[in-house]
């Protein structure tokens, strides 16, 4: 088998950070970490590998920085990684994106065999959009597995692929055919250490880096800012209501019961409401 | 096991250990370093100043690309009561100097940027991976060291530990003691942010030019600590410390003594409007010279904090880590040229070269201070800056009182607090542990 | 919802010309649609958010509001599209064959591309439910036009281009996106972010039926069987009318429990912020926030929370907002209506009690499960 795991690397957004006054993102000396949904598509991965055998490489498009996420994925003891970089990429929204990565996955297909699956993580933590591995799937033209809770198996040999799916108040459990592609959702597996060998190695490998032309590109038209159909006009910080919170002072009474006095002063309803509400217990 | 063998395994990516691995890695030699944290750093808490002569030893143009703060043009001795604070600023132009002399960093960002030095170095540098143990053979030796990783023993000529303060494996092989409580300290720091400009102006700077304050008295409520506000780009730093015994004796937590240390009338308006972005805790070797283990043996060594080297009289730590680092990869580097073997003979000469330096003489120099700071502790840090606060405000007061009375009744609050003899005492116990 | 900036920061730049050049074949694109969401004969409430959404674009528009129902030919399906009507649709397209029955990426996204092409709105909105968010990236893609997520809010500039404003750079900040020389612009608005119009006894009006041209033998993907959830403790956070939730200010995973408490005197659900989740402190079906539940309640109490934005847009539409932090500088008091600074730990059993003993001195409490 060949599975390839499309993965980003991304600033640890709990750590970013808004400037007090000109309202900017201080990306300064926020961590970059691997999307953490990516980890959960990484182990799926790697463990579909070791049951049926077969060979697993990650792929990233990112700025030359983002081979620290590789780096990171070799570590786990993924057989190989893919980096795409090239200046064309930069300010790609996801369609740009799924263009540039679903010509990259052709590629390893030429150079290294056709993935049968294809895994992407359910979402990012600075896009949250969800958008890029069913793209990557219409593009491709694979069959498209979301929010995926199990892989119940698969059968390289009938090209099957059985999975449960999360869906609105149960789970779906669906049969589709390889190749697919999967998105997991969060908490379905733990990402494994690697052992020292696979660190060591992670350590010293080469990593292969495309560029669009590397790659295979055939319209650079499509990539990166001119090839995003959404573009972004405003970033701002949402403006403190006119009307900032009332900060109680309760001095020295005791804060609980003159807390909630206040409370049902100010919104009498409240107290009518909550007493309903308890009153069925 | 791992089939391979390396000449070195350093243990600790913080600044014993990123200067041990890159002095090892540029002579050439086999290095594997092996850092718990995630990254290089991520374990290290530091105020944090960073000495240039010292850096410059390893990395000669490193202002070059690393990431500095700020450069330190004005240095403030405070001692605080209270309400008060009686200040010694040394400020001067000559430190704006072509090569600045010292800087303020941000050890996140120094210690990834050093880690890629010695990556670059050559070293293989693993992060996320705990050694666990020091593997020895049956004579004693250490051979290598066991990790966390599956597979994970891995062989070398030599180990060196640059563990940190309270790392276990030296101690757990029984090559040293547990620090004692009354040898280590507990800091905690907070990183305050503020905009650039409110920084200049705050602390009178033009713009890379940075401040660091060196405080105690009251705000260690009599327990043998120091508190810091150093000056960073876009942020202050600011914390304070005391000996792990003393927190255990007394009441106070060190989070309450920077709650404290904040609200001092004489730091609160440095910090007004903040927005405090990172609490970090972390212990510090107060023990000094004898305080320090033995620092070598059979196929190890030890660097850095673990080995005790820290000058806590002049805040010095980060650059003794260095040159010890450094000092210790050079001594294993010349058993290696003449194909020797690393035994506790030959590398006693490690030992050596770290005595020759300025790092075992100034350790040495101070080395009665520890013990004289901790048992005068409430006299140093509390009852003589209380005495000076009052001295200092009856001197600048003007009140009509006669300037020879103020003085005469200046006098018998010194000695009716202290004595005589315990005035003369205290100097000479000071003037004597100071030489 | 965030309000008009007041120091928007400079606009993306590296854009060569962010004028509007719609390609003729655009031109003609024009009506907003939304699709109702439907699994198992059940329509999903947030399809009707939508529609009130939908109403508010395309009356400033001046054009109309489509349903797009698709599923299975049955009695739900008409129920359901008559139900659109109800919420303010002024037609619906509906797709009525036994391939869409359940959902399955392949059919569903024929289906919808199909009517697009044949069609042609200007404005696509979707939920952004697992399966709204299943459909939108492969509908998007399928059709190359630009998507737009987690919206917080949808408006229509002067030249009649849809704003779409959702958070971004993890939720630190907000951004206005637009979709300005493609067509359809898409967008998807997760559950409770848009408030549910009313509802108002209509009959049917114009439907529009599409067929499919889509044999079961030709969709690969087929349901082997459908589990549904056991009740247990599902949270019901979304549709809450009192909600009590904690953060990091908590310290502790145990200190939770102190939450729980006051839900339970309160006979209100309990949540948490995103990094309780993180640190498994608490299940991921408790989050609320962006990436959580957006709630509606009436009376929010948020203990030891910061009120990052990525918390904020998740909280925004409660009617009354009570916030209780030892950080005085906490964002949470910019848009917190009563605030306490005091340690939250220390707080809450005190307010649980003060709050049994004027609500419900005399009868037990039932415990949040």
């Amino acid at each position: 088998m060949h599975i390839v795991v499309c993965i980003k690397q991304v600033p640890d957004s709990a750590q970013i950070r808004v400037h007090p006054v000109t309202n900017t993102i201080m990306r300064q000396g926020v961590p970059t970490i691997i999307n953490p949904y990516d980890l959960f598509a990484i182990e799926e991965a790697l463990a579909l590998r070791d049951k049926l055998g077969g060979e697993v490489t990650v792929l990233t498009m990112g700025p030359p920085s983002a081979e620290d996420s590789l780096r990171k994925a070799l570590s786990f003891g993924v057989n190989r990684a893919v980096l795409l970089t090239d200046r064309f990429f930069a300010g790609a929204d996801t369609l740009a994106t799924t263009y540039a990565l679903a010509t990259a996955i052709r590629k390893i297909a030429e150079v290294y065999g056709a993935a049968d699956i294809v895994f992407t993580g359910k979402q990012t933590i600075d896009g949250d959009t969800a958008q890029v591995g069913p793209g990557i799937a219409k593009r491709i033209g694979l069959l498209q597995l979301t929010y995926v809770s199990k892989i119940v198996s698969v059968d390289p040999e009938s090209r099957s692929i059985e999975v449960e799916r999360r869906s609105e108040g149960g789970v779906q459990v669906l049969r589709s055919r390889l190749p697919c592609l999967v998105t997991m959702l969060e908490g379905t597996n733990e990402i494994r250490r690697g052992s020292l060998d696979d660190a060591l190695s992670a350590a010293r490998a080469t990593l292969v880096k495309w560029s669009a032309k590397d790659a295979g590109v055939e319209d650079i038209a499509k990539c990166g800012l001119r090839g995003s159909p959404t573009i972004v006009k405003k970033v701002f910080a949402p403006t403190a209501r006119a009307k900032k919170a009332d900060v109680i002072d309760f001095g020295t009474q005791a804060p609980a019961q003159a807390f909630v006095d206040e409370l049902f002063k100010r919104q009498p309803n409240l107290e009518a409401e909550l007493a309903a509400l308890t009153r069925g217990y | 096991m791992l089939d391979e063998k390396f000449d070195a395994i350093v243990v600790g990516a913080g600044m014993a250990g990123n200067a041990a691995a890159f002095t090892l890695a540029s002579r050439g030699l086999k290095v594997l370093q092996l850092e718990r944290g995630e990254s290089s750093g991520s374990k290290n808490v530091q105020g944090a100043i960073l000495y240039a002569d010292m850096l410059e030893k390893l990395i000669p143009n490193f202002r070059e690309d690393a990431p500095l703060e700020r450069h330190l043009v004005e240095q403030r001795f405070w001692m605080m009561d209270d309400k008060s604070h009686v200040g010694l600023h040394y400020r001067s132009e000559d430190f704006n100097e072509e090569r600045p002399n010292r800087y303020t960093i941000i050890r996140a960002q120094f210690d990834k940027w050093f880690s890629s030095k010695v990556r670059e170095a050559g070293a293989i540098v693993l992060c996320e991976t705990t050694v666990t143990e020091l593997v020895q053979d049956r004579f004693g030796k250490v051979i290598g060291v066991r990790t966390d990783r599956q597979n994970g023993q891995v062989h070398a000529d030599v180990v060196v530990l640059a563990e940190g303060v309270n790392g276990l494996l030296g101690t757990r092989a029984h090559l040293r003691e547990i620090p004692k409580p009354e040898n280590v300290a507990l800091a905690v720091k907070e990183m305050h942010f503020l905009p650039q400009e409110t920084i200049e102006s705050r602390f009178n700077l033009k713009g890379d030019e940075g401040v660091v304050i060196e405080a105690a008295g009251t705000i260690s409520r009599g327990m043998t600590g120091m508190g810091f506000i150093y000056s960073n780009k876009e942020s202050i730093s600011l914390g304070i410390g005391c000996l792990v015994s003393d927190f255990q004796k007394g009441g106070e937590t060190p989070y309450g003594l920077l709650e404290r240390f904040k609200r001092h009338p004489s730091v609160a308006p440095l910090i007004e409007g903040s927005e405090v972005k990172e609490y970090a805790a972390h212990l510090i070797p107060e023990g000094g010279y004898k305080a320090i283990p033995q620092l070598y043996g059979d196929g190890w060594v030890v660097v850095g904090d673990a080995a005790q080297l820290n000058n806590a009289i002049h805040r010095e730590g980060s650059n003794l880590a260095m040159t010890s680092g450094r000092l210790a990869a050079e001594a294993i580097f010349q058993i290696k040229s003449r194909r020797d073997l690393m035994t506790k003979e030959n590398l006693a000469l490690y030992k050596k070269m770290i005595d020759e330096s300025f790092v075992m003489k100034d350790l040495k120099k101070y080395k009665d201070m520890p013990q004289l700071l901790h048992i005068q502790s409430q006299n140093f840090f509390l009852t003589y800056p209380q005495l000076v606060s009052k001295a200092m405000q009856n001197f600048v007061r003007v009140d009509g009182t006669p300037k020879g009375e103020k003085e005469k009744s200046t006098l018998r609050s010194f000695v009716s607090s202290r004595s005589w003899t315990g005035l003369f005492g205290d100097a000479f116990r000071l003037a004597r542990a100071w030489r | 919802m965030s309000e008009t900036p007041k120091t928007p920061a400079p606009a993306a730049s590296g854009r060569a010309s962010t004028k509007k050049e719609l390609p003729e074949h655009f031109k003609g694109y024009k009506h907003v649609w939304v699709f109702v969401e439907q699994e198992r004969g059940q329509a999903h409430s947030v399809s009707w958010e939508l529609l009130g959404a939908g109403r508010k674009l395309a009356d400033k528009l001046g054009v109309e509001l489509a349903a797009v129902v698709l599923g299975p030919d049955n009695e739900a399906t008409r129920a359901i599209t008559g139900e659109a009507f109800c919420y303010g649709a002024d037609l619906a397209y509906v797709v009525p064959d036994p391939v869409l029955t359940d959902y399955r990426n392949e059919a569903y996204t024929k289906a919808m591309t199909d009517l697009v092409n044949t069609y042609k709105p200007e404005i696509l909105l979707l939920g952004a439910t697992t399966l709204g968010r299943d459909l939108a990236g492969a509908v998007a893609t399928t059709l190359l036009t630009g998507l737009t997520a987690d919206c917080t809010e949808l408006d229509v500039d002067a030249d009649g281009s849809l704003a779409a404003t959702r958070p971004t750079f993890g939720g630190s900040l907000l951004c206005t996106i637009y979709t300005l020389n493609y067509r359809p612009q898409m967008a998807t608005v997760r559950p409770r972010v848009m408030p549910m119009p009313p509802r108002v006894e209509k009959p049917a009006g114009r439907v529009i039926e599409h067929k499919l041209d889509l044999a079961e033998a030709d969709v690969i993907t087929k349901i082997l069987a459908f589990v549904p959830d056991r009740d247990s403790a599902k949270s019901n956070l979304a549709y809450a009318n009192v909600v009590v939730a904690g953060g990091l200010g908590l310290g502790s995973p145990e200190n939770f429990q102190l939450v729980r408490q006051l839900a339970g005197v309160l006979g209100a659900e309990y949540g948490c912020s995103r990094p309780l989740v993180q640190k498994g402190w608490v299940t991921s079906d408790r989050q609320i926030g962006q990436t959580g539940k957006t709630i509606r309640p009436k009376l929010y109490i948020a203990a030891g929370i910061s009120g990052a934005i990525q918390h904020r847009v998740g909280v925004e539409g409660a009617d009354y907002i009570v916030a209780i932090n030892t950080d005085k500088n906490a964002p949470i008091f910019d848009f917190a209506h009563l605030a306490i600074v005091t340690d939250a730990i220390a707080l809450l059993p005190a307010l649980t009690e003060a709050f049994r003993n004027r609500l419900s001195p005399h009868s037990r409490d039932r415990l949040a499960s």
